[in-house]
């Protein structure tokens, strides 16, 4: 126990506390990237999901394919695959880059699924009566669906983000300079793994609970306007 | 020459037989009933008309034009002409009311806005909202939002007006307002197609009593004789029944 | 493009993979039902127990859900140590799973008991109903039909979250996977197939968890759209 206290000098130093920082900015950058295109192009696929043309039909069944697959793969082992097929295409062999493509393909498929959710639970009756005065299926969703949707879809989208700071610690087995890689950095190089590893759940707990409670505070403003 | 004629028209939802060759002609300034029991079929020909359902066989014609459902351009034509009224009003619940009224006519037939805000303030006033118009729909009573749903379907300018039971999810009290608006309608000669379980309003307004049971037309004929002299067995048991609860 | 799939090289490890899957549904199943039995004594806390207890819950719950399992058990298989706790991988893998499930599983079950409405014990009581018999009647099948989608997501979650094991060496489908690529060096092959297999133990997973909810919760989920 003194030798911990000890070390707390030795650890807490300014080239640490930055090296800190900066993955705990790259592990916040992976998520926020990752669900903001998740949410631009996951709206895509949801929006193209409900077309019925049949011209669309085999982008409605790849849609439907990409989101099931890679709603069903544990995260780890979408990121090891990618990894290892940008090894063999050679386009690039920056890991930053490859973790982000992956967490981008992933939150595309998860928040496109509740996207599409938020769609489906408005009421048919407003599609009935867009209809009825000839609006198109975009215009019907641009003007009436949507802004509605999105109250039913913000929680649980936001909720998603939060869970996936915790997802990109995986990142850190294909070697992003992310906060449970430094994690393991550091206790490599000889600093007690309790110090280590406990600092690193102090620094993901410091990201994630303010956001949990301004979703929860969200959460409640929009169910008490509904009422 | 008929506004609307519905040759041997047969729909279904999924597996459901709903319109079983339904012959029906509608006269321009025609105020044609549609009465039956639950389930008959009455609000499936009215989405039928709207394009809200496709006819798996038969022909329907507007304006002696034949209708191609599979074709996205019939389609828009005819909601062109005709408006409908739905059961639940089915408002847009993100638009306040003056919104709801005037979007489709601004954004859809792109008509010039002033003149279209103007017709919808107009409107409104007619049904008695006047003093509504920034409310949303969620703000509003059952009446009022029937209401607000009929102005919306007028500001459409269609030829022709279809009401869907719009009196059956009101508190009593608030029937009589909206009955009233159709009477006014009424006597400005619109062509309308009502289906509604009010009989004694039906019997009022009708040029023409429609009566379906279980999908099929049992029988047509002008209030008078329906209610009074029916021909069929069907017509004479539902008619019985429903005065009767009265 | 120096590389070509050769899928043929990969398959006759598929039953070695297989069976990696069978421990894989053994974590889940054993961290998820640990964790649904301590979730429970924690939700019973936080319903009816004392402030200070209910603070520890909430203490104890904020933390595990707001930092990531994997390095959750990171800290149990590296920290642990510094006071004298050795665990094994397997072990560390499945208590580390089984605290954070009961973190989750405890809002669930949480939110399961706020879900009962007055109305509908007073109806019981009304009806004559002994407690017990409210309980069986009204309060036990309402709770079911309310926790069983969530409780089935979740599960589905943690049968996917089984794949970190591999980071300790726990030989389920992705160790295996993990092994087999450093001997063959097949990559893509192996880790797509790997990728199928979880797919379809998730889809069967939900497929039975859908037919058991149908016929005995009366709770409804979703397979597919």
């Amino acid at each position: 126990m003194e030798r911990l206290i000890e070390e707390i000098p030795n650890f807490f130093t300014i080239w640490n506390v930055i090296f800190l920082a900066k993955a705990m900015g790259v592990t916040f950058l992976l998520t926020a990237i990752g669900c903001i295109v998740g949410f631009s192009v996951g709206g895509l696929l949801a929006i193209f999901r409900k077309t019925k043309t049949i011209f669309l039909l085999p982008l409605r069944i790849f849609i439907v394919f990409y989101t099931e697959i890679f709603r069903r793969i544990p995260f780890l082992v979408s990121l090891l695959l990618f990894f290892y097929v940008f090894q063999i295409i050679k386009i690039s062999d920056d890991l930053f880059l490859i973790a982000t493509i992956t967490v981008c393909v992933i939150a595309t498929a998860y928040i496109g699924e509740i996207i599409r959710s938020g769609i489906e639970s408005i009421n048919q009756t407003q599609w009935d009566a867009a209809a009825a005065m000839n609006f198109t299926y975009y215009q019907t969703l641009k003007e009436i669906i949507f802004p509605q949707a999105w109250k039913v879809i913000l929680p649980p989208a936001f909720g998603f983000f939060i869970m996936f700071i915790k997802d990109t610690a995986l990142a850190s087995q294909i070697g992003v300079m992310e906060l449970t890689f430094a994690a393991k950095v550091l206790n490599n190089k000889g600093f007690s793994p309790l110090l280590s590893f406990g600092t690193i759940l102090i620094l993901y707990f410091i990201l994630s609970f303010p956001l949990d409670r301004f979703g929860k505070y969200m959460e409640k403003k929009l169910a008490s306007n509904r009422n | 020459m008929p506004q609307i004629e519905i040759k041997s028209a047969n729909a279904f939802y999924d597996k459901l037989h709903v319109l079983k060759n339904i012959e029906l002609s509608v006269d321009k300034g025609e105020i044609v009933s549609l009465i039956g029991p639950s389930g008959s079929g009455k609000s499936s020909l009215l989405k039928m008309l709207v394009g809200l359902l496709i006819p798996k066989s038969g022909d329907v014609y507007l304006n002696k034009t034949l209708i191609n459902y599979n074709n996205q351009s019939d389609l828009r034509a005819i909601r062109e002409q005709i408006a409908i009224v739905f059961q639940q009003y089915n408002l847009f619940q993100n638009m306040n009311v003056l919104k709801n009224v005037s979007i489709a006519p601004t954004k859809i037939q792109k008509r010039n806005p002033k003149e279209v805000n103007e017709q919808a303030l107009f409107l409104l006033e007619k049904v008695g909202l006047k003093d509504k118009l920034k409310s949303y729909p969620d703000e509003l009573s059952g009446g009022q939002q029937q209401r607000v749903a009929i102005a919306r379907a007028l500001c459409l300018n269609p030829e022709i007006l279809l009401l869907d039971e719009i009196t059956s999810a009101l508190d009593p009290e608030l029937v009589k307002e909206v009955l009233d608006s159709i009477r006014l309608l009424a006597a400005e000669g619109m062509t309308m197609l009502i289906v509604s379980h009010e009989m004694s309003f039906v019997r009022e307004v009708s040029s023409r009593v429609v009566f379906m049971d279980e999908g099929s037309i049992i029988e047509v004929n002008n209030p008078k004789n329906i209610f009074e002299s029916p021909k069929e067995k069907r017509t004479l048991d539902f008619v019985g029944k429903i005065l009767k609860d009265k | 493009m120096g590389y070509t799939l050769v899928y043929t090289q990969v398959l006759e490890f598929v039953p070695y993979l297989i069976k990696g899957a069978w421990i894989s549904l053994q974590i889940a199943i054993l961290a998820f039902f640990w964790g649904m039995f301590f979730g429970l004594i924690l939700a019973t806390i936080r319903t009816f127990g004392s402030k200070l207890s209910n603070n520890l819950v909430i203490c104890y719950v904020t933390f595990f859900t707001n930092t990531p399992q994997l390095v959750q058990i990171y800290f149990l298989f590296f920290a642990l140590p510094e006071f004298g706790i050795l665990l094994s991988p397997y072990i560390a893998v499945l208590l580390g799973m089984t605290l954070n499930a009961a973190a989750y599983l405890c809002e669930i079950q949480r939110a399961g008991f706020l879900s009962i409405r007055q109305n509908e014990l007073d109806a019981a009581k009304t009806l004559n109903f002994t407690l017990l018999q409210q309980v069986k009647y009204v309060i036990l099948p309402h709770i079911m039909k309310v926790l069983f989608p969530p409780l089935s997501n979740h599960y589905i979650i943690m049968t996917l979250g089984t794949s970190m094991a591999a980071i300790f060496g726990v030989e389920e489908l992705t160790g295996r996977a993990f092994n087999i690529n450093s001997e063959t060096f097949r990559s893509v092959e192996i880790f797509s197939i790997t990728a199928l297999i979880y797919i379809v133990i998730t889809f069967i997973a939900t497929f039975l968890l859908a037919i058991i909810g149908r016929y005995f919760f009366k709770a409804k989920i979703r397979i597919i759209q």
